[in-house]
């Protein structure tokens, strides 16, 4: 059961963790960015009264 | 990785990625483009972007639980044996609840960013393609491809209904268009490949009904294809650009349909005529759309 992980089996394990950390970084990065253009383009849109 | 190893590998997020079927994406995002393009009104770029992305994502997320009902299956087939599941580089629930997060926020944003209507027709999508299609009438019907062809089918008409905020004739066309095209394509390639459906038990109509009805009917649908794709262009929703080059595009789908259609294949012919009208079915549905949207620019410039 529980055996400790080799060293390269923790490296490929870590490697696995960044490399997923990262993308969902950057995609929770430009789904915070779409989420602020949204607001922007329906405030402006709602006080020129055409939506 | 030892069997006696209890900390699973986390998968590659490029797995993940995998699971959203990128190249069935494409085309949803170009047809759903197309048909947020060739729609009368205008649409703010970012909302439109919003539109696009959820269709995309949403797209994603059907596929990823299809492949996540799908896993036994897929191992048994050379085409789909080395996706992330069969090929044992991810763990099932781990597909399942990245199928439900794309699936539910896609339709999340969709209903805030872009309108109600848009995200009822996307849910109901997703559900179409992984409920309807994938768990209840592939492995039941030969009649899976007819019925779940309507899922590829969403996708222009959720683009249009994104700009314009209601269904008319219109959106309900390009539906039926995308309907029944996926019957001869996908036949086409069931043709070629059907020696790995019968041994998974997918019964798909040349396993079932065998090849010379499989035959008739891509030929059927083609013939049926051609004047739905001109109604458009008959009920004024578009002009003569688009008219003629549906009517061009189907003419040629019908040719090489009924060289598929009216023939017999003897072992090692290589299936050339198939491969030949799947490779065009393509090609002819990226055309088709992409004359869509350029009829409508013409409009729009006064060319026409």
């Amino acid at each position: 059961m529980n055996e400790p992980l080799t060293p390269e089996q923790t490296e490929l394990y870590r490697a696995r963790q960044r490399g997923r950390n990262r993308v969902l970084g950057a995609i929770l990065c430009a789904l915070a960015v779409l989420f602020f253009a949204i607001t922007i383009v329906k405030i402006a849109g709602q006080s020129a009264g055409t939506h | 990785m030892d069997s006696g190893q209890t900390l699973p590998l986390p998968a590659e997020w490029r797995d993940f990625f995998a699971l959203t079927k990128p190249r069935v994406m494409t085309l949803v995002i170009f047809t759903g483009l197309c048909g947020l393009l060739a729609a009368p009104g205008s649409i703010h770029p970012v909302i439109a972007f919003t539109a696009i992305l959820c269709i995309a994502v949403g797209a994603g997320g059907a596929a990823a639980l299809n492949q996540w009902w799908e896993a036994d299956i897929d191992a048994g087939m050379k085409r789909t044996a080395a996706r992330p599941l069969p090929a044992g580089r991810m763990e099932r629930t781990s597909a399942r609840d990245f199928g439900i997060a794309l699936s539910a926020g896609s339709v999340m944003v969709m209903g805030l960013g872009v309108g109600v209507l848009a995200a009822a027709i996307l849910a109901f999508s997703i559900f179409y393609y992984a409920w309807i299609y994938t768990v209840w009438l592939k492995p039941r019907t030969p009649q899976n491809i007819v019925i779940g062809g309507g899922a590829g089918a969403f996708p222009p008409m959720i683009g249009w209904i994104a700009v314009t905020g209601d269904i008319t004739l219109m959106p309900v066309l390009l539906f039926a268009i995308i309907f029944m095209w996926t019957p001869p394509h996908f036949w086409a390639l069931a043709l070629f490949v059907q020696t790995d459906y019968a041994k998974v038990g997918i019964p798909m109509m040349p396993v079932v009904a065998g090849e010379t009805s499989t035959r008739r009917q891509i030929l059927a649908y083609a013939i049926a294809l051609l004047p739905l794709t001109l109604v458009p262009w008959w009920i004024g929703g578009t002009g003569a650009i688009y008219g003629w080059s549906a009517l061009l595009l189907g003419l040629v789908f019908v040719a090489l349909s009924a060289k598929v259609g009216l023939r017999k294949s003897v072992p090692g012919d290589g299936m050339v005529p198939e491969k030949r009208l799947f490779g065009y079915s393509i090609l002819y549905l990226f055309v088709l759309f992409g004359m869509l949207v350029i009829d409508r620019l013409a409009t729009v410039q006064g060319w026409q």
